[in-house]
């Protein structure tokens, strides 16, 4: 243990502790804005400076270990000197018109400049104007940016992609596509999670919201929403609702509020995607030969684009179920809109998603069932789904509940945790259990595949066979387990890969909390509504059964 | 009113001295992958802050191109722009008064030559091209890219043994080059900024004088791949391809045709600057770990040699690295005569210990490079009573490092500049009696900014001498090679940057024997290149890693503080033997500069890229 004194107070950390973690182990919190733990260290912004006893140069409080005996001032004159003035440069090259900046609100560099009580910045304002394409799902707003390279660190650390780095040399170094590419020619799979981790208004998805208004003020158009599961587990936290109060039939209602004709939900194509993929799986093992091995999920568009980017050799390998979204959006097109009678032409499809990566699969060409233009016509994310209610002045908690609309609207347990690392996995084990043994196995037999780690290796025994799977989340974890099958080291019959750390519910398109992976906890609440449900099982889901009666006829019919 | 003043300077002007010299020292720790039109443009904003003002192409000129310059910058320009910035930079060049003006001019003009490309990079994508890649100077400007904070760091901490370790995962001779190395990471050392450079190389020996190669554990190998290597040449690059390669489990066979290893090590450079014992520690390391020797054996066709055809059908992959040892001629009158001898032959002789005879005997030695300096200082040794070393250009312009050449003169040599070798005069017996040279002055100065010699309008000068040793460079002995069809230019092996040669699978090609004669560092880093492109080549993706723990950097106000220099025997002593004539640091001397080290391993760029390659 080490025993230092911050501000006075005496304090004993365990060694290698920061001084930054050692001021806050007494209730000290020291202002900064880079830090990312364990993920961005590295000191850029200059604000957590705090002075060192005998010292002339001050330290940075994120990244320098505590030493035995050392005397630590986080608010000495020079402290707060140099934090202030650092905070003021940053500003002179930050765009500050807050008000029509998305993250105004929840933006770190605009909590400390009111924390710091800064009125006026003595610096001429120098915004960088770097050029970007802004039809393209993620926009990146150069003067918004403060360099503080965390987008830079979350891709090359966590996604293994490098699509962001350093561009230029000297006074106009800048943050910006690597190697003088632009976005569209990258391999960027559209994750986000350079947006989930940016603490100011410099990376944001493209917005969608005005198409939806245009949508919903059509009187030609039938408007048709679906929620995707991860959504019900976050978007009441932008709204101060607890998880207690922000239940899916308060989530509804606010949907139905803002004017949707029809609120369904994504878990009903969880629950088709899971008959389709887990019957493509049995029929794959019933024939091995006549496949490329292992099976890997194909419902995260950022995995999906991952491997036809970096690995195109193993495009067989995914299954050729499209994803909830995808299967959502044809569906209505095509058995909806002759239920209702109407040309698909005139629904306009909108999903709401954790995700940015969904922009981009809704607009791909051949997601084009009914020959009527796209399948799901607008994607926004969680964040904009929020922003909409408050534009339209919704406060759910005037709401009563409402239930979702049928007939896409029913769901199981097994559909509500696609939204979380593994739950495809265990969803569709559940349905590959029931018709290999002719009976349903424990909902909760396969649960081991759960878990937060990247990469999680489980076996089973499903009829005469030991199937060996690997739920994967986060896609420098999918980059390290394609070099492992590649190299022949892991041998897998079906794997899960979901883009983001954690799965959905830890989606690019989620709210944003500086600091803060939700993953977990949201996730949670995902299995208590897989457990809440009375059907945990997608086959038993009775609107996916009448669907294939009337329409599908039977699993991989079409 | 006084009719004349002393003129002293003010407080203000002395400052600006003083900042000036702060400024040098900034240009030199400059770093690598700056963009050069950012930094064309700040070298042209203080060409004009120095304008006297008196003519417009100066005073006016040098800002508006200034300003054009800046319009690249900022994505304000097109080509257009370019076309105007060359012509303004021609016309100011063509009529400014005095070098304020048409330098600065000039020096635009140059950079539009030299980075053009970078200019129409900005142009058309408002970026640059240019990029830090190696975010640690030293770390970056070393050939073999070791991990030079991490063992300065270690040595700071009196962790010897580990700083070997360290050093050794980047170049399995690290007493080699504690001791002799040119030290190219000290270049650009951003301590430069402060006061001047790390002595780094003083703090490798440090490292290896108290924890001795041969005595700091190898790391493990790993599983045998039942694969063989050949490796031509026992020098510091072929057994630095060894060493790695034998530690990813490939057995190797070094072919050496002297009788011990080695290479210019032991043949080059005299036992005075490294000793012999102590290039057998890393020697011995290198052993240790199982690779298979094969001396006085030569690759070829002669009787007893084995030849390269075979070497290619046995095994399964081949690393030549036969060095420069062959000599290169002046090409004068008499330079077959007794007494003239080459700098290969003399060095070669004293490193198998058949001393030559110079006693009482006057020594001319021919050239300005290192060999030059080696051959002069051993002569001295050998008991010449004098050596005298003929140069055609001047002291400044030897490319010998200035502290051998003043070590040189401090023992005694007398240097002859300005004076390019004649003819050598023989008496009948063949005997040298005198070199004839022919004075120069100094000229006009060629594109790389080297000064041209012409002759002078002079008599000749008559040196008088016994012995001429000639030191103007050495060659490489490709001819067996060639002949088996390995592509060779201008003397040198043809090898890709990955060390492999064109259309032969599987045979590679690296140091001084690619490059020409060229530095030990170099050598080891095509060593290790050579290693790394084999092990892919026969399909493996071996990683040499290092597990040693780096020290957490101090918290300590960077002071500015004089660098420590290692210390020598005296002259008159040192140059009576063969004696290491250096001497180590004290462990205070070694700490104290250990701590002036900046860390850029953890401070700036470094601490965001990671100052360091953990595994290569």
């Amino acid at each position: 243990m080490v025993n230092l004194m911050i501000d006075g107070i005496p304090v004993q950390v365990k060694e290698g502790t920061t001084v930054m973690k050692a001021a806050y182990s007494i209730g000290i919190e020291i202002p900064h804005l880079c830090y990312l733990e364990g993920i961005n260290e590295i000191s850029a912004c200059k604000v957590c400076v705090v002075e060192l006893q005998g010292k002339e140069k001050l330290i940075t409080a994120c990244n320098s270990p505590v030493e035995e005996g050392m005397v630590i001032y986080t608010n000495s004159p020079k402290v707060r000197r140099v934090r202030r003035t650092n905070v003021e440069l940053i500003l002179s090259q930050h765009d500050c018109h807050c008000v029509t900046c998305v993250r105004s609100g929840n933006c770190n560099l605009q909590k400390l400049s009111n924390d710091l009580g800064i009125v006026e910045i003595p610096f001429r304002e120098e915004l960088p104007n770097v050029p970007w394409d802004h039809n393209f799902p993620l926009i990146k707003d150069s003067s918004k940016c403060i360099k503080c390279m965390r987008c830079v660190q979350i891709c090359d650390k966590v996604q293994g992609l490098h699509i962001w780095d350093v561009q230029n040399t000297g006074s106009r170094t800048t943050v910006d596509v690597a190697d003088n590419k632009t976005i569209e020619c990258t391999d960027c799979t559209l994750c986000g999670q350079c947006i989930t981790h940016c603490p100011t208004g410099a990376l944001r998805e493209r917005n969608d919201i005005p198409k939806v208004f245009d949508a919903l003020s059509d009187p030609e158009k039938i408007t048709v929403v679906q929620v995707a599961p991860a959504v019900r587990a976050a978007w009441g936290e932008a709204l101060g609702l607890s998880v207690e109060e922000a239940t899916e039939g308060l989530m509804v209602a606010a949907l139905k509020r803002i004017g949707f004709d029809y609120v369904f939900d994504t878990n009903f194509t969880a629950d088709l995607t899971i008959m389709e993929e887990g019957s493509e799986l049995l029929e794959r093992l019933g024939n091995p030969e006549k496949y490329a091995w292992p099976m890997f999920t194909s419902c995260c568009p950022g995995w999906v684009h991952f491997v036809s980017k970096k690995y195109p050799s193993y495009l067989n390998n995914l299954s050729t179920a499209k994803s909830p979204q995808q299967m959502f959006g044809a569906v209505t097109k095509t058995y909806f809109a002759n239920k209702l009678g109407i040309h698909p032409e005139n629904i306009s499809c909108i999903s709401i998603m954790p995700c940015v990566s969904k922009k981009r699969e809704a607009a791909l060409p051949h997601m084009n069932s009914a020959g009527a233009g796209q399948d799901v016509d607008i994607v926004l994310t969680t964040r904009e789904f929020v922003r909409m209610l408050k534009a339209e002045h919704i406060n759910p908690r005037n709401l009563d509940e409402e239930t979702w609309d049928s007939p896409l609207g029913e769901s199981t347990g097994a559909g509500v945790i696609f939204g979380v690392t593994g739950g495809v996995m265990e969803a569709a084990l559940r349905t590959a259990y029931a018709v290999l043994e002719g009976k349903n196995p424990d909902a909760d037999a396969f649960s081991a595949v759960r878990g937060m780690e990247g990469r999680r290796e489980r076996e089973f025994v499903l009829g005469d066979k030991v199937l060996k799977t690997c739920t994967v989340s986060g896609l420098g974890n999918a980059d390290k387990l394609m070099q492992d099958i590649i190299e022949g080291r892991v041998n897998y019959d079906f794997v899960e890969v979901m883009a983001c750390p954690g799965g959905c519910v830890g989606g690019g398109g989620q709210p944003i909390h500086d600091g803060c992976e939700l993953a977990q906890s949201r996730g949670q609440q995902l299995y208590q509504l897989d457990v809440d449900r009375t059907i945990r099982f997608s086959h038993e889901n009775e609107e996916v059964q009448k669907l294939y009666e009337e329409f599908l006829e039977k699993p991989l019919g079409h | 009113m006084s009719r004349l003043k002393i003129a002293t300077p003010n407080e203000a002007q002395l400052t600006v001295e003083r900042l000036y010299k702060d400024l040098e020292r900034r240009i030199i720790a400059s770093p690598p992958g700056l963009c050069p039109v950012d930094l064309q443009l700040s070298f042209l904003r203080m060409c004009h802050a120095q304008t006297c003002g008196k003519c417009t192409p100066c005073r006016v000129g040098l800002g508006q191109l200034a300003n054009f310059i800046e319009d690249v910058l900022e994505g304000r320009a097109n080509m257009q722009t370019l076309k105007l910035i060359k012509d303004t930079a021609q016309d100011i060049c063509d009529s400014a008064d005095c070098a304020l003006g048409y330098e600065a001019a000039r020096m635009v003009l140059a950079g539009f030559e030299g980075f053009q490309e970078d200019y129409i990079h900005h142009i058309k994508t408002g970026k640059c091209s240019c990029h830090i890649t190696q975010p640690v100077p030293c770390v970056a400007l070393c050939p073999a890219g070791v991990d030079i904070p991490g063992y300065i760091a270690l040595v700071g901490e009196k962790r010897y043994e580990d700083a070997v370790k360290l050093i050794r995962k980047d170049n399995p001779f690290p007493t080699a080059c504690a001791l002799i190395c040119e030290h190219p990471c000290e270049a650009r050392c951003r301590r430069n900024m402060i006061d001047s450079s790390v002595n780094i190389r003083g703090l490798k020996r440090m490292a290896v004088d108290h924890a001795k190669a041969n005595t700091v554990p190898t790391p493990p190998k790993a599983e045998s791949t039942g694969k063989k290597i050949a490796i031509i040449g026992g020098g510091p690059g072929g057994l630095s391809a060894a060493y790695y390669l034998e530690l990813m489990g490939h057995h190797c066979v070094v072919f050496e045709e002297k009788s011990k290893l080695g290479g210019m090590l032991r043949y080059g450079i005299p036992n005075y600057r490294f000793p012999r014992e102590r290039l057998d520690e890393d020697i011995e390391t290198i052993l240790s770990i199982g690779v298979e020797v094969k001396l006085n054996t030569r690759i070829g066709h002669a009787d007893g040699e084995i030849s390269f055809e075979s070497l290619r059908e046995e095994y399964d992959a081949v690393y030549i690295a036969i060095g420069a040892h062959t000599d290169k001629k002046i090409g004068i009158e008499g330079e077959e005569s007794h007494g003239v001898m080459s700098a290969v032959e003399m060095l070669r002789n004293i490193g198998e210990e058949n001393m030559p005879d110079f006693t009482g005997k006057n020594v001319v030695v021919v050239g300005g490079g290192n060999v030059a300096m080696d051959c002069t200082r051993s002569a001295i040794r050998l008991g010449a009573n004098k050596v005298t070393i003929a140069y055609r250009r001047r002291q400044m312009d030897m490319t010998a490092l200035p502290e051998e050449v003043e070590g040189a003169i401090a023992e005694g040599a007398e240097l002859y500049s300005l004076k390019a070798p004649h003819k050598i005069e023989a008496d009948e017996e063949g005997n040298v009696t005198a070199i004839w040279v022919e004075p120069q002055i100094i000229s006009k100065i060629d594109a790389w900014g080297r000064a041209r010699v012409v002759q002078a309008e002079v008599p000749l000068e008559r040196i008088p001498c016994d012995v001429v040793v000639v030191a103007i460079g050495q060659g490489i002995e490709t001819r067996h090679f060639e002949e088996a069809g390995l592509s060779v230019k201008r003397g040198t092996f043809s090898a890709m940057s990955d060390s492999e040669m064109k259309n032969a699978p599987g045979v590679f090609a690296g140091g001084d024997c690619v490059t020409g004669p060229a530095t030990v560092i170099r050598a080891i880093a095509a060593g290790k290149v050579a290693a790394a492109n084999i092990d892919e080549y026969l399909g493996y993706h071996h990683v040499i890693p290092c597990d040693v723990e780096i020290p957490a950097v101090r918290y300590e106000d960077k002071e500015p503080c004089g660098r420590i220099q290692l210390a020598e025997h005296e002259a008159g002593e040192r140059k009576q033997n063969f004696d290491a004539f250096e001497c180590g640091m004290t462990e205070q001397e070694a700490c104290q500069e250990a701590h002036r080290c900046l860390r850029c391993d953890k401070y700036g760029y470094g601490s965001m890229k990671g100052g360091r390659a953990a595994i290569w």
